[in-house]
């Protein structure tokens, strides 16, 4: 058992300043699951792009099988026998998953004898390591588990010995993540070598044999997984104690401050994305609403911010209609009347990437007075409260000049939350507040969102992580295509429960 | 950090600002000076000739500036629709219309007295300007229908609608040629010699007209428009990024629409330079590829104001200099510089990434392999 399958050592990496990975050393056993875990930023994806050839390391060594072997594209990685499965997958979704499969192994210019080679490989696949799946239909119409096993066929078609997973359930409900682990103790069954790049505790704990743990770029530690316990590895990661558990006091809910009733959503396409959806949020309460991604909490977080039309049901704030019949109110109107919203993703909707972080603070709010000098923008105004909303948040580096993309996630999540959260809204909507970032600073995170609660605001809290919804919420409420599946009340809310009502089941909570 | 594709952010600004677009430039004069030795002349002589054509004298630089005049006006309307990632190719049938307001300004008011018809010609050109852009702007905004292909539509709308007017409606009475009468002199824009005479500096006659301070205002006007204003602000929102527009409460539509508008009104001033300030009469083609030659103006100029009156100097000198090109060398004709500006705007606009990765690698490693020591 104790054949090295892939061997690092002394691997260095720099980014300009930045140094990535330093002195990067370990070893990973050949028929065993090897969890790395980290901060976002600790440099594990870093390291598996230099192992998997996208980036040259600037120093050190690999070997895979004891043989030192130089990766210089993902092209001598997969010649060397590793494979990846990328957080994004890389599927072309109006492809069939065979044809997705030998998409760049062709094996010729004629396709159909390279495809009925393909089809009797796939088949023996499949049945070695039960990752079922119909190879003639097409990707875009598979669910996301079976997505992810589509990238696991084609890494081992293409003679994959080691198999690099990034993130890989960040999009599966927790029995399609249970499903995954199983593919994985199969595929470790069978003499594969996995490789699990992971920020969740809970996942290293249930399934790796030995875990790397990285901080600042450096391996902290390397051990066995059954010699070590979460709040262990928490503290490594972190390099301090971490509170994984979220204290707050009993809630005490007042008056209802959004009301959904009956809302309904239809896409662009014309797919019903909300049917029927009735809820409240009362002040000083947390609602969570949990579900897979892509069950319907997007479109309802955007509808009630006013991003998306609606086109049926009525959305009620302090007792007045701010969305009927099919009108929205704009999101401008909407935050003059002390509504805030954190969107679920911050490249896309919550930041301007190509803006300096003061034209960033006033996103939503350009048109305040405090930030208008008569014709002009007062950029010094800009400056100013950006400067004061990085200190209160703790954004690094405190530089209100710098262009949005020169922070790292879980600084530009501080700079989208202070900026909403410092307008102290009598409602919040906050979608994946802590994708992306780093465990120091979700604590910071959740701390201010217990923080809003206990002020007596409402806070709508939508997350895919259910760990997240669980220790946050106090009513949780499930979704699954696009309607909703049933509440629990956080006291007593079992997460196998959740995690069924999650994959559409209707359980007596 | 993302994995694959990711553009380098510490590139030193003076490589991207400086170095890319002089060695475009270096790389299209090089080319130039191959063709100028293929048809049998002297590659080094005609690079004299040229710059000696577009600076050497104050009459020259005169006519560099009154082109350049037109540069900026095209250029930066096609920065500013830029900025809100639109790509408006209409900056000929714009400027054609532009004129047409102008002209109508000074067939009906030329004897007004000039302080009046004076600002009713600029508002007549941007709104005519203006007015042609709306369309395809309201067009792409409500309906969605692409920008770049209206505005191509609209260029042949203008030139259509330009020659039907001239032919049979504003042709003078009793002319052959498609042209309006002249215009009282008292509508003509005052040529820059004869203002400079008029506070004892003397200089040469040359087309240079009041328009030339026209364009530099409307440079100070779209760099305070789009870098210290809410519209501005709005606008760019809306083209680095239209969902977080949508979060913001920043209508694109309307972003859209008014970013079109803006753009249209600038194109429509080279009716001003031309119309008013030369011409003195409504003509026919008097836009002359201004339109078009502001997209690569407004590419190596980087969308910046400061950078478009600099490339817009450059074309001007192309244009005066190629003129003097044709008359003094025996062998290159007026198409042989029309291929050389072809070369310019080939490098300059089509190609403008042809050297970037390499120059920004080379600048991005030598940073990178300096950090370790400076540790």
């Amino acid at each position: 058992m104790s054949l090295p399958a892939l061997e690092l050592r002394q691997i260095n990496k720099w980014f300009g300043p930045v140094h990535a990975n330093r002195d990067v050393s370990f070893r990973v056993d050949r028929g065993t699951i090897h969890g790395i875990i980290g901060e976002n930023g600790a440099g594990k994806s870093t390291l598996m792009s230099i192992v998997y050839g996208y980036y040259q390391a600037d120093g050190g060594t690999i070997l895979v099988n004891d043989k030192p072997c130089p990766i210089e594209t993902p092209e001598d990685a997969i010649d060397a026998g590793i494979g990846m499965v990328h957080q994004h997958f890389m599927l072309v979704d109006t492809f069939t998953v065979l044809e997705n499969v030998i998409l760049g192994v062709e094996g010729g210019p004629v396709l159909r004898s390279g495809m009925a080679a393909a089809r009797k490989e796939l088949d023996r696949l499949e049945r070695d390591y039960a990752l079922q799946v119909d190879i003639d239909s097409m990707v875009g119409d598979l669910p996301v588990g079976l997505r992810q096993r589509v990238e696991i066929l084609k890494a081992l078609y293409r003679g994959a010995e080691i198999l690099i997973l990034d993130e890989p359930t960040g999009v599966l409900t927790p029995q399609e993540a249970d499903h995954l682990f199983r593919i994985l103790a199969n595929l470790k069954e069978q003499g594969k070598t996995v490789i699990l790049i992971t920020h969740k505790l809970r996942e290293i704990m249930a399934i790796t044999d030995n875990v790397t743990v990285m901080r600042q770029g450096a391996v902290v530690a390397n051990v066995p997984t059954a010699d070590t316990t979460r709040e262990k590895l928490a503290e490594l990661m972190v390099g301090r104690s971490v509170l994984l558990r979220v204290e707050k006091k009993p809630v005490t809910p007042g008056e209802v401050v959004l009301s959904v009733r009956g809302l309904k959503v239809t896409d662009g396409a014309g797919v019903h994305r909300v049917k029927d959806v009735s809820f409240d949020v009362r002040a000083g309460e947390i609602v969570g609403i949990a579900g897979v991604s892509g069950n319907g909490q997007s479109e309802l977080l955007e509808a009630l911010a006013g991003m998306r039309p609606i086109s049926g049901g009525e959305i009620v704030y302090k007792g007045k209609s701010i969305a009927a019949s099919g009108k929205i109110g704009s999101p401008r109107d909407l935050r003059r009347i002390g509504m805030a919203h954190v969107p679920e993703d911050r490249h896309r909707a919550g930041l301007v990437l190509s803006f300096s972080a003061n034209e960033c603070t006033i996103l939503g709010y350009h048109d305040d007075v405090a930030y208008n000098g008569g014709l002009f923008l007062d950029n010094k105004a800009m400056v100013r409260e950006c400067a004061r909303q990085e200190e209160a948040y703790d954004v690094r580096p405190q530089n209100p000049m710098l262009s949005a993309s020169g922070f790292s996630g879980g600084n530009q999540q501080k700079l989208v939350l202070a900026r909403e959260m410092e307008r102290d809204p009598d409602l919040l909507l906050v979608g994946q507040p802590t994708r992306g970032v780093d465990i120091g600073a979700i604590e910071f995170i959740h701390r201010r969102l217990i923080e809003m609660r206990d002020a007596g605001k409402a806070v709508l809290l939508v997350s895919v992580e259910l760990d997240e919804i669980m220790s946050l919420s106090d009513r949780i409420i499930v979704m699954f295509d696009g309607g909703i599946v049933g509440e629990v009340d956080q006291v007593g809310a079992e997460e196998a429960t959740i995690g069924l009502m999650m994959a559409g089941e209707r359980v007596a909570a | 950090m993302s994995v694959v594709g990711s553009a380098p952010q510490n590139v030193p600004r003076f490589v991207t600002l400086g170095l890319i677009p002089l060695a475009n430039l270096a790389a299209a004069f090089i080319i130039s000076g191959l063709v100028v030795v293929i048809v049998g002349d002297d590659p080094l002589q005609a690079l004299e000739v040229m710059l000696y054509g577009a600076f050497g004298s104050a009459e020259s630089w005169g006519f560099t500036l009154y082109y350049a005049t037109n540069f900026v006006f095209t250029g930066l309307a096609v920065a500013i629709a830029f900025h809100c990632g639109l790509f408006n190719i209409g900056g000929e049938g714009q400027a054609m219309l532009g004129g047409l307001g102008v002209g109508l300004v000074c067939l009906g008011f030329d004897d007004w007295p000039f302080v009046v018809v004076f600002p009713l010609a600029i508002v007549a050109c941007a709104l005519f300007g203006a007015a042609w852009a709306f369309v395809p702007g309201y067009l792409q905004a409500k309906r969605g229908s692409h920008v770049v292909i209206t505005t191509i539509m609209f260029n042949f709308l203008a030139s259509a609608l330009m020659t039907y007017l001239l032919v049979e409606v504003l042709i003078a009475p009793g002319q052959q040629s498609p042209e309006s009468r002249e215009f009282a002199p008292g509508a003509w824009l005052p040529y820059m010699h004869d203002m400079l005479r008029a506070i004892g500096i003397s200089m040469p006659e040359t087309p240079l007209n009041l328009a030339f301070v026209v364009a530099l205002a409307a440079s100070v006007f779209v760099y305070y428009f789009v870098w210290r204003t809410r519209w501005g602000y709005e606008i760019r929102t809306v083209g680095q990024n239209e969902t977080a527009a949508v979060y913001a409460g920043i209508s694109p539509s309307k972003n859209i629409i008014l970013a079109m508008a803006i753009s249209g009104a600038l194109a429509g001033f080279v009716g001003l330079n031309e119309i008013m300030g030369v011409q003195h009469r409504l003509i026919l083609d008097f836009s002359g590829g201004y339109g078009f030659v502001g997209i690569a103006v407004a590419l190596m100029g980087r969308n910046h104001p400061v950078g478009i009156a600099l490339s817009a100097l450059l074309f001007g000198a192309l244009y005066q200099g190629g003129t003097e090109l044709a008359f003094e060398m025996d062998k290159i004709t007026r198409e042989m510089v029309v291929v050389i500006q072809g070369f310019v705007i080939l490098f300059a606009g089509a190609l403008e990434h042809m050297f970037r990765p390499q120059l920004e690698s080379l600048f991005t490693r030598r940073s990178n392999a300096a950090a370790p020591a400076g540790e």
